[in-house]
């Protein structure tokens, strides 16, 4: 079982939620999940988009009070 | 007062002359001592390596003397930390010495790391060092046409750096009349062509125009050298006669080496600028984890706020302003044209056409800098 790392990408346009959350998938551990907090309206379709090209695995993917919960597993 | 900062790049220069500047009398009083650690006599101007790479900047004019931006109240030492003692508000440094500190500031930067994909360092020209630089100017030079492949690394130093190369190889094949003889191909790790929306809105109709071809959601996997193919996670490959890499990056190693941040990168408050569980270090520039870009702006704006900070906390005891979030990124657009991005964590940019003047504010920018990095500007 790995760890829960959360990634603060609120408010924030540069570098951005998802290139964020591809910058800490690249530290993962195979098993690790990553919840990814984002204001970004598009990354509740981003993100799941690019979860599912590499082979990855979205866990959740829910908005609370305007922020975007995004759980992901790493996978390989 | 001691006051150590770790780190002689835009950040941690700025930070020291501000501050010098803002406690020159308590320095004076010799009530506050303001020391800064550096691994290097020399200073770079780091954005100078993109002109290198095309020819339109020679590489002395990259350096000054580091003493020499320095105020001389600044009791500075060109000695690297290597190791943090946080518990007990010391450091160590290379040469053996133990500097303590009340107030420590860690402006260590961050590093290229190609290695980390198999084949980048060997089949791909960069210009994020100044022998790299220089290497792809030279197989610039000698190219003659065919396909021109630029990957994206993630992290990277410079988020404009990838369109702003586009625009620049543009117009250089055009200058050499051989763009006719030459395809570019842009890939990007995310779904668009730029993480900014407004910078992607913005450069998308500029590279149609310009004919640049371009893969999203393309995060380099390995290099295949032999067969000239470059690989991504997703699944899909391109074929090239010149590979250009923005390299991945990650935090120096005396920051992993201490456990101060997976990846090299400090957890810092996104607001106070201070490192978590640790109201005494502040962190600064491409050191911290926050979700800013990587550039020598948000290391100068960051460093205006902790100065006036810890000044304050020297003259009245507490901080005065919180770090917004802002940055201000150039864009060279090509064609003598450039145009700016600013924002900070609440309003996204709002991109204005590339213009010739704000072209020649960044050519006189490029100047400027020795006086920003003095804290003057």
């Amino acid at each position: 079982m790995g760890e829960k790392k959360v990634i603060d990408a609120r408010d924030t346009y540069c570098p951005g939620p998802l290139m964020e959350l591809i910058t800490y998938m690249k530290q993962a551990s195979v098993g690790d999940t990553l919840e990814l907090l984002s204001t970004d309206e598009g990354s509740a379709a981003d993100v799941p988009e690019w979860i599912h090209k590499v082979g990855h695995e979205v866990v959740s993917n829910e908005k609370v009070e305007g922020v975007w919960h995004i759980q992901v597993r790493k996978a390989k | 007062m001691k006051i150590l900062v770790v780190g002689g790049g835009t950040g941690g220069t700025i930070l020291a002359n501000n501050l010098a500047r803002r406690l020159s009398g308590e320095i004076r009083a010799r009530k506050v001592r303001i020391t800064l650690l550096t691994a290097s006599d020399r200073h770079m101007y780091q954005p100078g390596l993109l002109y290198v790479a095309f020819g339109q900047m020679a590489t002395d004019q990259l350096y000054r003397d580091q003493a020499s931006l320095l105020e001389s109240s600044i009791d500075f030492h060109v000695d690297p930390v290597e190791q943090f003692h946080l518990d007990k508000n010391q450091v160590t440094t290379k040469n053996g010495k133990v500097h303590e500190y009340d107030m420590l500031v860690i402006a260590t930067g961050s590093r290229i790391v190609p290695e980390q994909i198999p084949g980048l360092t060997e089949g791909a020209e960069t210009f994020y060092t100044e022998a790299t630089a220089v290497k792809m100017f030279k197989c610039l030079r000698e190219f003659q046409g065919g396909k021109v492949a630029v990957v994206v690394g993630v992290p990277h130093k410079c988020p404009i750096a990838p369109v702003e190369l586009i625009f620049l190889l543009h117009d250089y094949f055009k200058a050499r009349g051989i763009r006719d003889k030459v395809t570019i191909k842009y890939h990007y790790p995310i779904g668009r062509i730029h993480t900014i929306e407004n910078v992607a809105k913005w450069a998308k109709p500029e590279f149609e125009r310009m004919g640049i071809e371009y893969e999203t959601l393309f995060n380099v996997k390995e290099v295949d050298v032999k067969n000239k193919v470059v690989k991504s996670e997703e699944g899909t490959e391109t074929g090239y006669d010149l590979l250009i890499a923005i390299p991945p990056h990650r935090g120096m190693e005396v920051i992993e080496e201490n456990n101060l941040g997976q990846g090299g990168w400090i957890p810092t408050d996104r607001y106070k600028l201070t490192m978590k569980d640790h109201d005494n270090v502040y962190v600064l520039g491409d050191t911290t984890n926050l979700p800013v870009s990587k550039t020598g702006s948000a290391a100068h704006f960051e460093a205006e706020v902790i100065a006036e900070n810890i000044a304050s906390i020297v003259k009245i005891g507490a901080p005065v302003r919180d770090y917004d979030g802002k940055v201000y990124c150039f864009i060279e657009a090509g064609h003598d044209r450039a145009t700016y991005a600013m924002f900070n964590y609440l309003n996204p940019p709002d991109l204005k056409p590339a213009s010739k003047p704000m072209h020649w504010f960044k050519v006189a920018y490029n100047q400027m800098y020795w006086t920003s990095v003095r804290g003057l500007l």
